[in-house]
């Protein structure tokens, strides 16, 4: 297993800039997703790694050889991608020891290879089959297998579970990273589905338009989300957005003035001025419902969407669309008015102008990674 | 028990009309040849005397025999089959290459190029005999089985690539990369991954250029006129004299010309019909 370092990667159609210098360095054994909407340079920065795609300037590293120049074949990574890429000439035994009959390694070693891999994967009983034969769930793991068998520096995930229905691509989920605390193998997972970066990564790289916007953990992500392209792509349902004002009200306390007049009372930012227009992020779990005596403010429900576990209520407040998860059954009806308050500590104020975030005074310096 | 019985009816008359349809296609396509068949095996006295009939009231094999023994056609026939052979071979290998270099490849001037090969399609080729003879005259290859081969080549790389391309186009770039990441070089994986699932590609464009190439005329009688090179469609026409026509040696030739044409497409067919990259990727 091996490291990789990405320094100041480039990658150029033309005129078109796809990647605009991207330094990343992933630890050895580390699981790593790109996250980001299609067009954000996350396959083809993973596609500069595996060697698919040239590197226009910059340098990327594969432990610690400079592997700018080398063929694929060279770096010793596997890949699994999107399509799956089975050979459908070559039943499943053969897709997963084409690289060692490759390499020349010994037949029985091969044989040994197959034999635990299929075992791990549940593909024993499939061997002797062609990938026709077999279902979108087994030949995925065909193509897991066949990375796998061969023990890379690296894996190297392409979208690999977007051809999965649901309920597939929650199992294939979880043994993807069963396998990797099993392998320990550095990984590096592309997908545009935030749900498999939360639940999979050590740590996520969120990209937009060809720019890192923030390296971290899943939970610093979620809980500090660098700006507001991060807060938005991040979390399901999404984080509700409003537009207003910064105001500080006394030394220790400050709030938002929305665009309908009402102040929301949020944590002093640090580096906001006074009347600065800023942006209230709030997730919907972070919004409650409270009774109308309470210092609420009003709402008008638009939608009630039960989803069993939790209500996900639609409201409108200052013009705008809001979403409030909420535990409790709803006791009110489409097209009443309630209040909704939001949790001071929880929200996030983001500069509008450099759609920043603005943390709040207590929290300490440069915990996150945004570029 | 009525509705069933009407069901069944309307069933019986689709299938029915959908057969009758099929059989009538095949009957018109395949009724010259068996007209050749027919007099093929008309001994020549009552090939006239008859008039138009399904079938003769005489048969014979003497027209086959004579074709055989006597004529020159066994030497035309292994003309063609070496022109046609060898001409399929190079075009379909240089057509692959060339398929998968428009497939796979962004080049400069490309277009170009497929604008070229497009204008070279556009020529009648009556217009190109007189060139073509001056540029081979001099380098010996006129009368010669290299130069039918030669201009047969070129003729059929154009459509030929086209129609490789469209098969390569249809084979996923991820299989190839999926090898050279499994440690192919390009060419390797071009090889044995992409080649093997191109098969009814080749199969086809080999079938197409052998046919053509096969019964090629024009150029087979303009540009070779020695009998020791001459390809079997000239060879038919030594059976037209000045003063008359020997239709049932004529057809038996014939006859014997299909054979190759029939056996390649025999063992091609099933490449022909059967998809191979089914599973490759989600279907």
């Amino acid at each position: 297993m091996a490291s990789i370092q990405i320094a100041n990667a480039r990658k150029s159609y033309g005129a078109v800039d796809v990647l605009h210098g991207i330094d990343l360095d992933i630890s050895d054994g580390e699981f790593i997703v790109l996250v980001g909407p299609s067009g954000c340079g996350k396959s083809t920065l993973l596609r500069m790694i595996a060697g698919l795609e040239d590197i226009t300037s910059g340098d990327i590293s594969i432990a610690g050889t400079v592997v700018n120049e080398l063929q694929p074949k060279d770096r010793d990574i596997a890949m699994v991608f999107q399509s799956y890429a089975l050979y459908p000439h070559m039943s499943v035994a053969e897709n997963m020891s084409y690289a060692l009959t490759l390499r020349k390694t010994a037949r029985e070693k091969i044989a040994d290879a197959i034999s635990g891999v299929a075992e791990i994967l549940g593909l024993t009983a499939l061997l002797e089959r062609r990938p026709k034969a077999l279902s979108g769930g087994q030949r995925q793991r065909v193509a897991m297998g066949r990375a796998i068998v061969r023990k890379p520096q690296a894996f190297l995930f392409d979208e690999p579970l977007s051809n999965l229905d649901a309920r597939l691509r929650e199992q294939m989920r979880t043994e993807i990273r069963k396998l990797h605390r099993r392998l320990g193998a550095t990984s590096v997972y592309v997908t545009h589905d935030q749900i498999e970066a939360m639940t999979m990564a050590d740590r996520i790289v969120a990209m937009h338009d060809g720019i890192i916007q923030q390296v971290g953990s899943p939970v610093e992500i979620y809980d500090r989300p660098a700006n507001i392209f991060v807060a938005s792509f991040i979390g399901s349902p999404a984080m509700n957005f409003l537009e207003g004002s910064y105001e500080q009200v006394g030394e220790n306390s400050a709030g938002i003035r929305l665009t309908d007049g009402a102040l929301v009372p949020v944590l002093p930012a640090r580096d906001a001025q006074h009347n600065q227009p800023v942006t209230l992020g709030a997730r919907p779990e972070h919004i409650t419902i409270v009774s109308d005596g309470e210092n609420g403010l009003p709402a008008k429900v638009e939608l009630i969407e039960p989803m069993g576990l939790s209500t996900l209520v639609h409201v409108t407040l200052a013009g705008k669309p809001i979403k409030i998860f909420t535990m409790d059954r709803p006791a009110y009806a489409v097209d009443s008015f309630i209040h909704i308050a939001f949790d001071m500590a929880k929200v996030h104020v983001f500069d509008s102008a450099s759609e920043k975030r603005l943390p709040p005074a207590s929290e300490p310096h440069g915990d996150h990674a945004g570029q | 028990m009525t509705l069933t019985g009407q069901t069944s009816t309307r069933k019986w008359l689709y299938w029915g009309s959908h057969y009758l349809m099929i059989a009538a296609f095949v009957i018109f396509a395949l009724f010259p040849l068996y007209w050749l068949l027919k007099v093929s095996v008309t001994p020549n006295d009552i090939l006239y005397t008859e008039g138009v009939r399904m079938w003769p009231s005489r048969t014979t094999w003497e027209n086959y025999t004579f074709v055989l023994t006597q004529s020159n056609f066994p030497h035309y026939f292994l003309n063609s089959v070496i022109v046609a052979g060898t001409t399929a071979i190079v075009t379909t290998l240089v057509a692959a290459l060339t398929g998968y270099a428009f497939s796979r490849f962004a080049f400069r001037g490309k277009v170009i190029i497929v604008a070229l090969m497009l204008i070279t399609q556009m020529f009648p080729l009556v217009m190109l005999i007189a060139p073509i003879f001056k540029i081979l005259a001099p380098l010996g290859l006129t009368d010669s089985l290299t130069g039918l081969i030669i201009v047969y080549t070129a003729f059929n790389v154009p459509f030929a690539t086209f129609l490789m391309q469209s098969f390569f186009d249809g084979i996923p770039k991820d299989l190839e990369e999926a090898a050279m990441i499994d440690g192919n070089t390009r060419f390797e994986a071009f090889r044995a991954i992409i080649l093997p699932l191109t098969l009814p590609g080749v199969a086809a464009t080999l079938g197409f250029v052998f046919t053509a190439a096969w019964s090629e005329l024009l150029f087979a009688l303009m540009l070779v006129s020695s009998e020791s090179a001459s390809t079997f469609p000239v060879g038919l026409l030594s059976f037209v004299s000045k003063f008359s026509v020997d239709f049932g040696q004529m057809m038996a030739a014939g006859v014997l010309a299909l054979i190759p044409a029939c056996l390649f497409f025999l063992l091609i067919q099933r490449y022909l019909v059967q998809g191979l990259t089914a599973g490759a990727v989600k279907g």
